[in-house]
């Protein structure tokens, strides 16, 4: 009767146990795979077969300063486009979103259409149009990688505004910031001492996902010619697929490392912010 | 608590709120119109009518959170109409539960000391000190979501008020919480409001609110006043229809006045305006101004005050009783009485009216 489900009444609502746990596995298995696959593929020992590590300790000893410098550059590049394109979410899309749900409900429907364009235009179809307005853009603050930013801004536009449009509706904003204006705030704190602490969570999913979306982008770098993690990647896996596996694993860590930092940032503080009653009387009712 | 004695003595007389020919339209919607109230120093005045009448908006723009088209605002002779929000110096309490989730409940307090720049030992104190003021002092530690709906609106009370604002003002704030503990928390807010003598407006719909705990109750009509008195004043001397059917209970009869007198089926009783003119009108008359008594009984009272009906149905409401009549003549009545006269359906019982005076309205 129960089939896999927790039942009421013979009506199942959740899962059970072991169904759930199958499907995490699954899931699972879909990214571990893969990843042991990397793994397995830069031990071979080529023709001879058997495993070992000598091009891990190979590109250790002195591969990352030599010819595959080209690659830590760019994994730095991307960093920093990472770290750009959180600064446009957090600096224009997030304030706009607020702006729009307090003062201009009404814009409401132009702006998710808008956030959400892009994630129906293909990168490569993007490009043809951001193409001639980059090399505007090259010939007014020159061709730095970091111009990229702004295209990366666009392309995460659906991401962020989806996780923090989410947050958003689960707040009375509205009643929030009216309630922190009587009680004289002006609308510089009313935003970072009211808005921002209820809606970190929305606004840390959409960093996430940014940081996400740009460490792994390839098309508009490649056909924009900017130097990224994954197109110089590309480049080395042309002369050597080995190297390139093992630097895309490497990538990998990394980029889990900066997710997980960013998580830590923001995990609640609750617990160590709890102050004791100044006064323990035993007034006041239970809730 | 000598914090608590202190923060009385500063806050003793309140400002004195004025608003002057205030008018605010929402796209061809007139939500107010020439709106004009004075509120005495440590006056509560309530602000009642039904949902759509202008009140919310009313406290609103005195708030600085909407914006007037026409008129002036005034605390203490200044004209606060251009000043934004953040510096009209006003507490308020929200209708929906509107403490910071992020914050604990003596944080949410702080707040608004905080944004006055208030030292930190001082804000803490002072915030200690609001909390204890509606009794939740052992609940400075926790969180919006750990209190119930009722501990997180006395939070909004004391946040509201820990800044010594000039006018507290209050948008339906017991309208989301259960009965009893919208009694309990109604009564509190009343005490303090007196002890502290903060000037308030109290916006509700609800006129058992407002008749309770004002001193003086303005009945919103369409965006305007339609009359401003004391809880016994409206309830005894209804100016308009509109306040007799909207405050307390009435029954609408048909009638005639002739003479200065109504005339309901025979029974002739004074008008609370004698000058009305002659002719068909719908008389008011209150449930507690009519008894029952079983029919044939000779202490039924004077035959010319009273009309015949059978029992339709009686309700037991605690310390009262609500009985519905079916008159002989047509229409029923409602009538309040003790709950020890008990009475059958189907009874024929003689309806006796008290002789009070009645307001009326002509018949369209």
């Amino acid at each position: 009767m129960s089939g896999g489900f927790r039942t009421t009444d013979g009506v199942a609502h959740a899962p059970s146990r072991l169904t759930r746990g199958l499907i995490l596995g699954i899931v699972g298995l879909v990214f571990v795979v893969p990843i042991l696959a990397m793994v397995e593929f830069t031990l071979r020992r080529g023709l001879v077969g058997g495993y070992d590590l000598h091009r891990w300790t190979e590109l250790f000893q002195g591969g990352l300063t030599g010819e595959y410098k080209p690659v830590l550059v760019a994994l730095g590049n991307s960093v920093g486009l990472a770290i750009g394109t959180v600064a446009i979410i957090l600096l224009l899309l997030v304030p706009t979103m607020l702006l729009v749900h307090i003062r201009f409900p009404r814009l409401r429907r132009a702006l998710e259409i808008i956030c959400i364009l892009p994630i129906s235009i293909p990168a490569i179809v993007l490009v043809v149009g951001l193409a001639p307005v980059f090399s505007v853009v090259a010939r007014l603050v020159g061709s730095g990688v970091w111009t990229l930013a702004f295209a990366y801004g666009i392309t995460v536009l659906p991401f962020a505004y989806r996780a923090i449009q989410s947050n958003l509706d689960g707040v009375d904003v509205r009643t929030l910031s009216e309630a922190a204006r009587t009680l004289g705030a002006g609308w510089g704190s009313v935003l970072l001492r009211v808005l921002v602490p209820n809606l970190r969570r929305g606004i840390l999913a959409g960093a996430f996902i940014a940081v996400a979306v740009v460490l792994g982008e390839f098309t508009i770098a490649s056909l924009l010619n900017r130097v990224n993690l994954q197109t110089a990647l590309v480049v080395v896996s042309k002369n050597d697929p080995y190297t390139a596996v093992i630097l895309s694993l490497i990538a990998l860590f990394v980029a889990f490392l900066l997710l997980m930092a960013i998580g830590r940032l923001g995990a609640p503080r609750r617990a160590s912010r709890r102050t004791p009653p100044p006064v323990p009387t035993p007034t006041g009712d239970r809730p | 608590m000598s914090q608590t004695t202190m923060h009385r003595a500063e806050t003793r007389t309140g400002a004195v709120v004025e608003f002057a020919g205030v008018s605010k339209r929402y796209g061809t919607h007139q939500a107010l119109t020439e709106f004009d109230l004075t509120l005495q120093a440590g006056e509560l005045v309530a602000l009642l009518g039904p949902s759509g009448s202008g009140k919310t908006t009313a406290l609103r723009v005195l708030a600085g959170l909407e914006s007037c088209d026409d008129g002036r605002i005034q605390i203490n002779g200044d004209d606060v109409s251009a000043l934004p929000t953040s510096r009209r110096d006003m507490g308020m309490v929200f209708q929906s539960y509107s403490l910071f989730p992020h914050l604990s409940a003596g944080e949410n307090v702080e707040f608004g000391l905080r944004m006055r720049r208030v030292p930190a030992v001082e804000r803490r104190e002072r915030a200690a000190a609001a909390l204890a003021l509606v009794g939740l002092d052992a609940h400075y530690g926790r969180f919006a979501h750990e209190l119930s709906g009722g501990q997180q609106q006395r939070v909004a009370l004391a946040r509201a008020l820990v800044t010594q604002p000039r006018v507290l003002l209050l948008d339906e704030p017991l309208s989301a919480l259960d009965a009893k503990v919208r009694v309990q928390l109604r009564d509190q807010i009343r005490r303090i409001q007196t002890d502290l003598g903060i000037t308030t407006l109290f916006v509700t719909h609800d006129q058992d609110e407002a008749l309770a705990v004002a001193d003086r109750v303005a009945v919103m009509r369409d965006g305007r006043i339609e009359q401003v008195g004391t809880p016994e004043e409206l309830y005894t001397r209804p100016a308009t229809p509109f306040i007799a059917d909207f405050v307390g209970l009435s029954n609408r009869l048909p009638g005639v006045v002739r003479h200065g007198f109504a005339e309901v089926h025979g029974v002739v009783l004074p008008l609370l305006d004698p000058s009305h003119p002659d002719g068909a009108v719908r008389v008011f008359v209150r449930q507690e101004d009519l008894a029952l008594a079983p029919a044939g009984l000779p202490g039924a009272g004077r035959a010319d005050m009273s009309l015949a009906g059978t029992v339709l149905i009686s309700s037991f409401l605690g310390s009262l009783r609500r009985t519905s009549v079916q008159l002989a003549q047509g229409g029923t009545v409602v009538v309040q009485h003790d709950v020890r006269e008990r009475l059958q359906v189907g009874e024929a019982v003689s309806v006796r009216f008290s002789g009070a005076p009645v307001p009326v309205q002509a018949a369209s």
